[in-house]
C-alpha cells in the first residue's frame, strides 16, 4: 500500500500501543501533524515543548508505559533538552520525535536546523536520524524496544521533513527487533543468588536499600515478600518512594541527605546491605568512605555498569530486580524475629522522629500542608513535585503506599518538572487524584501549562508551598554562606490566585492553619479544571534533618528532639 | 597508570565514532590512541582504543561501551598474545652529509624511504609501539620536520 512516511509513523505508534502523544507543532513536523489531524491517537497540545516532554515523562512514570512526545526542528528540539535529560537521569522510557529540515538541507545551516541527535547524544539511551522513509517502521520498533527494555531511558528519533512527506510502498511485518549490539537481559547468575541468600540468612543487622529499579521492574510485591519473610527493615531512595509501603512497620523512610536519621543510622550500622535497583547516588552515600562501613553489600541492578561504579560490592547480581528476588526468596529461611536489631531501630525511630516547629503569624508550616494532603488522601493519590524544599517535604511527610505514586525529578533535579508531569500523570490515570507539591520558584518555570490543563480539563491540584524564596538555595546560603541571601528572594511574584483565574483555572490562597484542610477539600471537588492553592508558608523553614555536604551520613544536622 | 588495548567491534554506521568519543569525554576516560577501520565484514568496523587506567577504570569503560547500542563486542587484548602495529611517516632533514647515516638507520628499523626531496626524506615504518618510539628517538637528532603516527591496531594471535 502507498503510504506517506508520516502515516507509517502513526501506524507504527498505534502498533506500539500509543494512545496519547504530547507535542507542539512547527514547520518541520507539518507532515506529521497533518497525519495526526485524522488519526485516532490523541494529541495533547502543550504550551512549551518542555511541558510536552515532562508530561510524556509523567505519563510514563504514572502508567509504566513509554511516554511519547513530538516537537519541531531547531528550537522545538532544543526546548526538549531539559526534559530528555530529566528522563535520562531517572531512567524513564520515552520516545521523542523531532522534526528535522529536509534531508537535502541538513548540514547547510538551514532555517531552524539544529543537530538534535548530536545535542542529545549524551542524554539519550540511543538516538536516530532517519535517512530513508523505508526505515521508519524498523526505527520506531527499535526505539520503543530500546526505551523500555533493560535499563529504561529516552530515545530520540529525528525525522527530516521530506522523508515524512514521501510516499512509499509500505508493507507491514511483525518481525522481531534484530540488533547485534543490544540484547534484552534475561535470567540471573544462580551462583550469586546462592551467595546472596547465604549472606542474608546469616545477617544480624540487615537493611534493604531500594530504589527506582524496583519500580521499573514492577517488583514491589517481591520486595515486600522478601522484607516480610526475613523481617528486614527497608529504606528507599527518593526515586524508590512507593516501591515499599511507607506505612509498613519495616519502613525506615528515605535515606540520604534529607533522609530520616533512623534510615541513615541503620545503613551506618548494618552488617548486610541489600541494594535493590539503586545507583549509590552521592545524595544517598554522602562521603563514600562513611557509607555502610560495616556492611557486606549485595547489589541487584540490570545495568552492569552500575555495579562497582561508586562503591565496591561483595555480591553483584546483574538482572531484573523481579527475577532476582523471585529466585532469591525461596532460598531464604524465614525468620520469626530479629529482635535486637528491631529494638535498636525502634529506639532511633522514637528518638528521632521527623519534626518541625510552629509558624509565625500569617504563615503555615509547609510540612503541615504535606501532612494534611496525606491525611485527606490517605496515600490514594499521585504526588508530583517540583524541586527544592517542597520536594523534600513531599518525600518526608507523606507515606507512599504504592509504586508510581511519587513522581519527582531526582537525578537532574529539574525545577518546573512537577506540574507538566502531573498533567501527564492525570491523563494516564484519570481515576487518581493528582497533586503537584510545588515551590513558588519552580512553578513559575512551567506555569504556562495551565493553558494545557484548562484546555483539556485536566483537574490537577497544584499546592504551592510559597515561601517567597528559592527556599532550598536560601537554606544553603543560610547554613553555609553566612546567611547572605544572594538572589534567592522571590517576593516579586504574580498573584497566583489571579493568575489561575486568568487562565480559567481555580485559585485559592491560604495563610492560616485552619484554612488548610478546607482549601484542600475544595480543590479535590473540582473535576473539570486545574486548581492552584497558594499556601503562604513559613518563609525561612528549613528541611531537616540534613547531611551537610562532604559529611558522613551519621553526622546529620537538625531534627533532634531538643531542637 | 597502565595502558590497555581494547578491540571494539562496532556497527559500521555514521555517528558511531562520535558516540564512542562522546562517551570517553563525558566519563573522563583518557584515550591514548584510537583507530577505526573496516573489517572483513562490510557492516562492521573495528576500533582499536588504547586507554589509560587501572583495572577498575577499564572495567567501567568496557561496561559503558557495551551500553552503546552500536557496540557489538569489546575485547581487552592487553594481556592476550597479540600482534600490534603502528604505521609512522617521518619527514626528516637529510642533506648529503647525513643521508648515508639515515639510510643505515632505515635499514636497521626495516623501514622504507618513500619520498626523496632535496633536503629531506620521508621514511615509512611499521612496528609495535616500542619500536616506533625508538625509531622516532633515533631520527630526532637529524631534525624531524613532520611526523605522523596512525595509532595502534592489534589482533590476537592464533585462531581465536
Ligand atoms: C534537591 C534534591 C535532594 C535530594 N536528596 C535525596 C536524598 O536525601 N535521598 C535520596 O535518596 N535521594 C535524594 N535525591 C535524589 C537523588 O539525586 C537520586 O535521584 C536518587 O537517590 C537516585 O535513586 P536510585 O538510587 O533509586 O536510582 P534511580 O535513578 O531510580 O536508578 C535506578 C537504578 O535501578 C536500575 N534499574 C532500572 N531498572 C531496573 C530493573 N528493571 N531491574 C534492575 N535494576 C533496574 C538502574 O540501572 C539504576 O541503577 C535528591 C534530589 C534532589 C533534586
Ligand atoms: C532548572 C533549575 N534551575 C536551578 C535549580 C537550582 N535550584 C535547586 S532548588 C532551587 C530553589 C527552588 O525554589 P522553589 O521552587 O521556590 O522551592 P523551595 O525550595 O522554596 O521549596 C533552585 C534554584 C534547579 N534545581 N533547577
Amino acid at each position: 500500500m502507498k503510504m506517506k512516511g508520516a502515516e507509517i509513523l502513526l501506524h507504527c505508534l498505534q502498533k506500539e500501543g500509543v494512545d496519547v502523544v504530547f507535542g507542539y507543532p512547527g514547520g518541520a513536523v507539518l507532515p506529521i501533524y497533518d497525519a495526526l489531524y485524522d488519526s485516532s491517537i490523541k494529541h495533547i497540545l502543550a504550551r512549551h515543548e518542555q511541558g510536552a516532554v515532562h508530561a510524556a515523562d509523567g505519563y510514563a512514570r504514572a502508567s509504566g508505559k513509554t511516554g511519547v512526545c513530538i516537537a519541531t526542528s531547531g528550537p522545538g528540539g532544543t526546548n526538549l533538552v531539559t526534559g530528555i535529560a530529566t528522563a535520562y537521569m531517572d531512567s524513564i522510557p520515552l520516545v521523542v520525535f523531532t522534526g528535522q529540515v529536509s534531508s537535502s538541507l541538513i548540514g547547510k545551516d538551514a532555517f531552524q536546523e539544529a543537530d538534535i541527535t548530536g545535542i542529545t547524544l549524551p542524554i539519550t539511551k540511543h538516538n536516530y536520524l532517519l535517512e530513508r522513509t523505508e526505515d521508519v517502521a524498523r526505527i520506531v520498533k527499535e526505539a520503543f524496544h530500546i526505551a523500555r527494555t533493560n535499563r529504561p531511558g529516552p530515545v530520540v528519533v529525528d525525522l527530516p521533513k521530506d522523508l515524512m512527506e514521501k510516499s512509499i510502498d509500505f508493507e507491514d511485518n511483525d518481525d522481531e527487533v534484530q540488533m547485534r549490539g543490544y540484547r534484552v537481559m534475561k535470567g540471573v547468575n544462580s551462583g550469586q543468588i546462592i551467595n546472596a541468600a547465604e549472606m542474608i540468612n546469616q545477617a544480624e543487622r540487615p537493611v534493604i536499600y531500594a530504589g527506582g529499579g524496583v519500580i521499573a521492574s514492577e517488583a514491589s510485591a517481591e520486595l515486600k515478600e522478601m522484607a516480610e519473610k526475613m523481617k528486614i527493615p527497608v529504606t528507599t531512595t527518593l526515586m524508590g518512594m512507593g516501591a515499599f509501603p511507607g506505612t509498613s512497620y519495616l519502613s525506615l523512610g528515605m535515606l540520604g541527605m534529607h533522609g530520616t536519621r533512623c534510615a541513615n543510622y541503620a545503613v551506618g550500622e548494618c552488617d548486610v546491605l541489600i541494594a535493590v535497583g539503586v545507583r549509590f547516588d552521592d545524595r544517598v552515600t554522602a562521603k563514600i568512605e562513611h557509607f555502610a562501613p560495616n556492611a557486606s553489600i549485595i547489589h541487584i541492578d540490570i545495568d552492569a555498569a552500575e555495579i562497582g561504579k561508586n562503591v565496591d560490592v561483595d555480591v553483584p547480581i546483574v538482572g531484573q530486580v523481579k527475577e532476582a528476588l523471585r529466585s532469591l526468596i525461596p532460598r531464604l529461611q524465614a525468620r520469626e524475629e530479629l529482635s535486637e536489631w528491631h529494638q535498636t531501630i525502634s529506639r532511633w525511630k522514637d528518638e528521632f522522629p521527623l519534626r518541625y516547629g510552629r509558624p509565625s503569624e500569617g504563615r503555615i508550616m509547609p510540612q503541615h500542608v504535606v501532612e494534611k494532603i496525606y491525611e485527606l488522601t490517605q496515600g490514594d493519590a499521585i504526588i508530583t513535585t517540583e524541586v527544592g524544599q517542597n520536594q523534600m517535604w513531599a518525600a518526608q511527610y507523606y507515606q507512599y503506599k504504592e509504586p508510581r505514586t511519587f513522581l519527582s525529578s531526582g537525578g537532574l533535579g529539574t525545577m518546573g518538572y512537577g506540574f507538566p508531569a502531573a498533567i501527564g500523570a492525570k491523563i494516564a490515570r484519570p481515576d487518581m487524584k493528582v497533586i503537584d507539591i510545588a515551590g513558588d520558584g519552580s512553578i513559575q518555570m512551567n506555569i504556562q501549562e495551565l493553558g494545557t490543563a484548562v484546555q483539556y480539563k485536566v483537574p490537577v491540584v497544584i499546592c504551592i508551598l510559597n515561601n517567597h524564596f528559592l527556599g532550598m538555595v536560601r537554606q544553603w546560603q543560610g547554613l553555609f554562606y553566612n546567611g547572605r541571601y544572594s538572589f534567592t528572594d522571590m517576593s516579586h511574584q504574580p498573584d497566583f490566585v489571579k493568575l489561575a483565574e486568568a487562565y480559567g483555572a481555580v485559585g485559592i490562597r491560604v495563610t492560616k492553619n485552619e484554612e488548610v484542610e478546607g482549601a484542600l477539600r475544595e480543590a479535590f471537588q473540582v473535576t473539570d479544571r486545574p486548581v492552584i492553592i497558594d499556601f503562604w508558608v513559613e518563609r525561612e523553614a528549613n528541611v531537616y534533618p540534613m547531611v551537610p555536604p562532604g559529611e558522613s551520613p551519621l553526622n546529620m544536622l537538625g531534627g533532634e528532639l531538643d531542637e | 597508570m597502565n595502558k590497555h588495548t581494547l578491540a571494539v567491534i562496532v556497527e559500521n554506521k555514521p555517528g558511531v565514532l562520535t558516540r564512542v568519543a562522546t562517551l570517553f569525554r563525558r566519563r573522563c576516560y583518557n584515550i591514548d590512541s584510537l583507530t577505526v577501520g573496516t573489517t572483513e565484514n562490510p557492516g562492521i568496523s573495528r576500533m582499536t582504543i588504547v586507554v589509560e587506567g587501572d583495572n577498575k577504570v577499564i572495567e567501567q569503560v568496557t561496561k559503558q561501551l557495551y551500553k552503546l547500542v552500536d557496540v557489538i563486542k569489546v575485547i581487552d587484548i592487553t594481556r592476550e598474545s597479540a600482534v600490534d602495529r603502528e604505521l609512522v611517516l617521518i619527514k626528516v632533514k637529510a642533506d648529503n652529509n647525513v643521508r648515508a647515516e639515515i639510510v643505515q638507520l632505515v635499514d636497521i628499523f626495516r623501514a622504507r624511504i618513500v619520498d626523496i626531496g632535496r633536503n629531506s626524506l620521508i621514511v615509512e615504518a611499521t612496528g609495535d609501539r616500542g619500536k616506533m618510539d625508538a625509531l622516532e628517538d633515533s631520527f630526532r637528532p637529524f631534525g624531524i620536520i613532520e611526523l605522523v603516527r596512525t595509532g595502534k591496531v592489534a589482533m590476537v594471535r592464533g585462531s581465536k
